[in-house]
């Protein structure tokens, strides 16, 4: 094997590793987010009277998720839900529905 | 070495194409997935499983049924506030929209060691990964007199939806004003812990319109109500007072269908006009069958990271059939969220990538105390790395503070919702 094609085999594999580890986040945040469908629809697209989340303004909805969490926005069951994630997953969760097509 | 780390972290479309797999076809020379059981959880698999895979790993889901009937939202049929049509889904759309094989048939025997099904209609099915959601079946062997001629045909439990939820209501229409109606609940755990309060409670509300003169007898082998406790007595004290009666610790031995009696370990016999027994549940047939339910000879032991069985490699098992994790009750949001979590991780292992290291997911079950009125429980639930299952996160849930007509507009967006996701 030539320097080159060891250079760009570490390359790859580098590449590779970064990107493997980026993919599993977003697919973790996939996953999470698919937990919230049994309400707000397949990929956030809500039929009936639930809200949709796709679309939705990503620190619009970050900030309804955190209050929810706090207590300090009315809800019949949110408020309890929302207890079950970190600060850092609402947040994960908004940004993952807000890039979601309405 | 160099081709095999590539693989492993090249993005998961890129992957399956390198399994051999031709872009959107319907590749049959892909990994196989045959998923059995088409409810809440199968169904919801085997449409993410196409889903998340780019829709290139085939997916077949072999069910007997030619549609889709909820138990959510069943009892309402018992109420007489809803019909079979209301809680009806066809199975169609998961092939029109996500290319997922539908068998109409029942799988009667699983090989794990040649990784194939037998169907009863003669052929057999390959498979690299194989979900089972078979749900419950009855111990009806718990209870001789249920073994007599015609006994199950009078005595029954509905507590599958479908032909059984309509001869129920037809048993009730016809019960004379001032007929009792019995119902018997089984020792935890079993399908939806609160199914039977809410049923108890839908019964109630359609007596007080049309038979008030009658009752309804709840009959639980449990300590107490195992859900939603104060709430359901609380509708049963003041909103069905002299209704519903409500005894605990009547653990059910047998059943007298000839003279409509039930007999109890510890307590009087009970005579009533219609009876409904739910004899205590396991994991279903095919499930113990294939030797999965090692829990008691009832339940099914799983890996909650992929939801593979603990005894049976490359078979998956989902919903009610699973030897729950504390505090997780057997309902179809549970099932649901089981479907997901294994149609996530089936894709990544058949990508040759490790499953998702956390999963987090919810239940929210709401109960209806009349026909608008409704309470819900709620929890989270988080996979926990030392001890090895889902638990529920602490200060995390709840229930509701009161019945209240706004959750009964939530509880069926909810099952709208849930349908969709799980079907369409």
């Amino acid at each position: 094997m030539s320097s080159t094609t060891r250079l760009l085999a570490v390359a790859a594999v580098l590449w590779g590793a970064q990107s493997c580890w980026a993919q599993a986040d977003a697919l973790q945040v996939r996953s999470w987010a698919a937990g919230c469908a049994n309400c707000h629809g397949t990929l956030g697209v809500a039929v009936g009277s639930s809200a949709s989340l796709a679309g939705a303004p990503k620190e619009d909805m970050a900030k309804k998720l955190l209050d929810y969490k706090a207590g300090t926005r009315p809800a019949t069951v949110m408020h309890q839900i929302a207890k079950g994630y970190s600060d850092e997953q609402l947040q994960q969760l908004a940004d993952y529905f807000s890039a979601l097509k309405k | 070495m160099q081709r095999r780390q590539l693989l492993q972290t090249a993005s998961m479309g890129a992957a399956l194409g390198a399994l051999g797999l031709p872009g959107k076809a319907i590749g049959q020379s892909g990994p196989k997935v045959v998923v059995v059981g088409g409810g809440y959880g199968g169904a919801t698999a085997a449409k993410y499983v196409r889903m998340w895979s780019d829709y290139q790993i085939n997916v077949t889901l072999v069910e007997p049924n030619p549609e889709f009937v909820s138990c959510p939202i069943s009892n309402l049929v018992l109420g007489g506030s809803k019909t079979m049509a209301d809680i009806t889904s066809p199975y169609d759309n998961l092939s029109k929209r996500h290319g997922v094989n539908l068998l109409r048939d029942l799988v009667t025997s699983i090989d794990p060691d040649r990784r194939i099904v037998q169907l009863a209609s003669g052929g057999e099915l390959p498979y690299d990964r194989l979900i089972l959601s078979p749900g419950v079946d009855m111990m009806m062997d718990t209870l001789p007199g249920m073994a007599r001629a015609g006994a199950q045909d009078t005595v029954l439990h509905a507590w599958k939806a479908g032909a059984q939820t309509l001869a129920l209501r037809r048993q009730l229409e016809a019960m004379p004003d001032g007929g009792v109606y019995a119902l018997t609940v089984p020792l935890a755990p079993y399908r939806c812990p609160p199914g039977p309060y809410e049923r108890a409670c839908q019964v109630a509300h359609y007596f007080s319109q049309a038979k008030p003169r009658s009752k309804v007898l709840v009959l639980d082998a449990n300590d107490d109500v195992t859900s939603k406790g104060p709430l359901f007595k609380k509708a049963w004290a003041e909103r069905y007072q002299g209704i519903v009666e409500y005894r605990p610790k009547h653990s059910l031995v047998d059943v007298d269908a000839v003279t409509n009696t039930l007999k109890f370990e510890f307590s009087d016999d009970v005579k009533a006009t219609v009876l409904n027994v739910l004899p205590a549940m396991r994991a279903g047939d095919i499930a113990v069958k294939t030797g999965l339910a090692t829990a008691n000879k009832r339940w099914c032991e799983v890996d909650f990271l992929t939801h593979e069985s603990k005894v049976a490699k490359n078979i998956h098992v989902l919903g009610d059939a699973v030897l729950a994790a504390p505090a997780m009750p057997k309902s179809g949001h549970m099932a649901n969220q089981h479907g997901k979590t294994c149609a996530a991780a089936v894709v990544a292992l058949l990508s040759g990538q490790a499953p998702n290291s956390l999963p987090i997911y919810n239940n929210t079950c709401y109960s209806f105390v009349s026909d608008k009125e409704v309470v819900h429980v709620a929890s989270v639930h988080r996979y926990d790395a030392v001890q090895k299952t889902m638990l529920t996160v602490p200060g995390a849930g709840g229930v509701s503070g009161a019945a209240n007509e706004l959750e009964g507009i939530y509880a069926m967006a909810w099952a709208q919702n849930i349908w969709a996701d799980t079907l369409a």
